[in-house]
This record gives structure tokens, C-alpha cells and sequence, in this order.
């Protein structure tokens, strides 16, 4: 795929038309992300974090594959990228998911049983 | 830089050889030829920002843990941040990509004095942003909402609305921390460019500088509406 003989003798050069269209698309990216944070979504109000990280992230992917060339990179670096991004997943989906399952009450009735067997032999 | 080869010095010693002084031009004599050396430097600025993921990643995870702790708290104190400020710096920050990218497109067409201009307005656009940036500190700093001892915010949440600020004056802090660092190495390139060390035949320095602005962009990408939005959403609800 990026193997071909000719990115070796030219640097690949990215139509101006392509750099613009990807300007106009972070941009209009902006203007929903302002739009979402600002309407109203009424009971679904919980969805304004997941929207904005959406249009975030898209915007993050263009910018990523476009301006910074990952499109004509070598495969080496797609690994380091996704390399990057699961090491960030794993942090924060770790550490957040365990902060939000502490609160979960009441907890399923299989894990109060087990965290109650031992305690209610103790005290029998 | 071609001083610094051991088989260059070598060549000077023993008088043979002398065109091997800036003969190779721009190609490092550890690499077979420029795509292996091109690959070579985008793999290691690559390594780099990855570092810089786990960097601002430890700290993005520390405010998400902290944000959905105090949920309220915290859309109370993103609601005093200027959103409008923030929207235009987003807008000014994605006008510098846009430059650099076209600057190191410049730089593979060996057009000089296109390559500097563009450099320059990349420069522009992050001062641009660094004082609306500045613009903004100075009001928290008025309102006194920049933790610490003078820190004063009349509410039942005051310490956790402290703790909203030190996260803004944290990630704001070490982004534009970055874009300074960004800004101090386009001056140099600029130099380098002006003296016309760059062409389609070497540009690794800017397409490199560009990896780095345009992940300092994607970070602000991620900071906006994590910071800024948040409260403007939570307004309706609260």
C-alpha cells in the first residue's frame, strides 16, 4: 500500500482543495459542537458529554489523518497511533468506570450476596 | 550539522575525500536513503506525542474521575468560563493548522518565501490565541478565581468549584505552555527557512514542527468543550 516505488523519490504532496475541505470541516465540526453544548435535550441532557467527545473525536481523527499525513504514513505508525489511543482508553475507561460502578445501588444481587455471605457467618 | 560526522572529520584529517563534506547533503549517513530517514524522524516525533498523550492523558482522567464526582460543582464553575473567548480561540487555533499544514506543503514545493509567510502567520495565529488566553487569565484573576490562597466564590460549593479551577488553570495552563514551546521552534524554522535550508529535498524539521502544533490543536480540540461547553449544557438543566 505505502510501499509503492514512488513515495520514495517524491514527498506525497496533499491537494490544496483537500487541506481546505478539512479546514471547512473543522470548522462547521465547531459550530456543532457549540450548538449541541447549547441545546436543549431535555431528559437526554445526559448526552451532551458523549456528543461533544463524539464531534471531538472526529474532528481529532481529521486532523490526525489529514494534517498530520497519517493517510500516507507508514503502517508502523497507524500501530503507534492505536497504540496511543488503546493506552488512553485503557486509563480512562478503567479509572472511570470505576469511580461510576461504586455508586451503583443497589448492587446486583449476585455481588451483595457474596460481599454479605461471609459478613452474616461472622456475625451468626 | 555535517561537522559532526565521524567519517567527515576523518576525511578532514586524512585530507582525502574532501567532497564527502556537505555532499550528502541533507541524508544522515546512518540511513540507506531519505524515505527510510523520513519514516524515521515521523516514527520518533510519533513516540514523542504519544508521550505527550500519556502527559495530558493523566490529567484529562483526573479531571473526568473529579467532574463526574461533583457533577454540579463543576458545570457551576465551567458556566463562569467565557465561551465566546473559547469559541474563537478554537477558531483561531484550527486557522494555525490549516497554515502549518499548508507551510510544510510549501516546503515540499520548495517555495521559500510561501513556506516563511506561512510560518509566520502560524506564529500569528498562536500569539493570537496565547492573548486571548492571557485576556481571560486576567479576568479569573480579577474575579478572584485562581485557586489558591485569594481564591473567593460565594456559593455551598465553594471548594469543589476551587477544584474546577485548578483543573482549568492546569490543562489551559500546560496547553498554552505547549504552544508557547510550538511558537519558540517556528522562530527558529523561520530563520532556517528565510536562509532557504528547506526544499522538497529536506523539510523533516517543519513536517515534524507541523506533528506537534497540530497535536497541540487536537488537545484544544478535546479541552473546549470538556472545559468551556460543559457548563453552557448544564445551564438548561440547572
Amino acid at each position: 500500500m505505502s510501499h509503492d516505488a514512488h513515495a520514495h523519490d517524491e514527498p506525497h504532496i496533499v491537494p490544496l482543495s483537500i487541506y481546505l475541505a478539512i479546514f471547512g470541516a473543522l470548522m462547521i465540526g465547531t459550530a456543532l459542537t457549540v450548538w449541541v453544548a447549547v441545546f436543549d435535550l431535555g431528559e437526554y441532557s445526559w448526552l451532551h458529554t458523549p456528543l461533544a467527545l463524539l464531534i471531538a473525536s472526529a474532528k481529532a481523527t481529521l486532523v490526525v489523518v489529514w494534517f498530520m499525513h497519517v493517510k500516507y504514513g507508514s503502517r508502523l505508525v497507524w500501530i503507534f497511533i492505536f497504540a496511543g489511543i488503546a493506552w488512553f482508553l485503557v486509563l480512562i475507561g478503567i479509572t472511570v468506570g470505576d469511580y461510576v460502578g461504586r455508586n451503583w445501588e443497589p448492587a446486583p444481587n449476585a455481588w451483595q450476596a457474596a460481599v454479605e455471605a461471609p459478613r452474616s457467618s461472622e456475625l451468626g | 550539522m555535517s561537522q559532526r560526522h565521524g567519517p567527515v572529520t576523518a576525511a578532514v584529517i586524512t585530507g582525502s575525500m574532501p567532497e564527502m563534506d556537505n555532499d550528502h547533503g541533507p541524508l544522515q549517513h546512518h540511513f540507506d536513503d531519505m524515505a527510510q530517514q523520513n519514516e524515521s524522524a515521523a516514527l520518533g516525533m510519533w513516540l514523542f506525542l504519544l508521550t505527550e498523550v500519556m502527559f495530558f492523558g493523566g490529567v484529562l482522567t483526573a479531571y473526568a474521575v473529579c467532574r463526574y464526582l461533583f457533577h454540579d460543582a463543576f458545570a457551576e464553575g465551567a458556566s463562569h468560563l467565557d465561551v465566546q473567548m473559547g469559541t474563537i480561540n478554537t477558531i483561531i487555533l484550527i486557522f494555525s493548522s490549516l497554515t502549518m499544514a499548508l507551510a510544510v506543503r510549501a516546503a515540499q514545493m520548495s517555495k521559500t518565501k510561501l513556506l516563511v509567510g506561512l510560518l509566520i502567520a502560524t506564529m500569528v495565529f498562536g500569539g493570537a490565541f496565547l492573548v486571548i488566553k492571557g485576556i481571560e487569565y486576567e479576568h479569573k484573576w480579577v474575579e478572584h478565581h485562581v485557586p489558591g490562597k485569594y481564591f473567593q466564590y460565594d456559593g455551598p460549593m465553594a471548594n469543589q468549584v476551587h477544584l474546577f479551577f485548578s483543573f482549568y488553570f492546569t490543562m489551559t495552563g500546560i496547553h498554552a505552555l505547549h504552544m508557547i514551546l510550538g511558537i519558540g521552534w517556528m522562530i527558529w524554522l523561520t530563520i532556517r527557512s528565510w536562509r532557504g535550508d528547506f526544499s522538497a529535498a529536506y523539510f523533516s524539521p517543519i513536517e515534524m514542527t507541523g506533528l506537534y502544533w497540530h497535536f497541540v490543536d487536537i488537545v484544544w480540540i478535546f479541552l473546549f468543550p470538556l472545559l468551556y461547553l460543559f457548563g453552557a449544557g448544564a445551564g438548561a438543566g440547572h
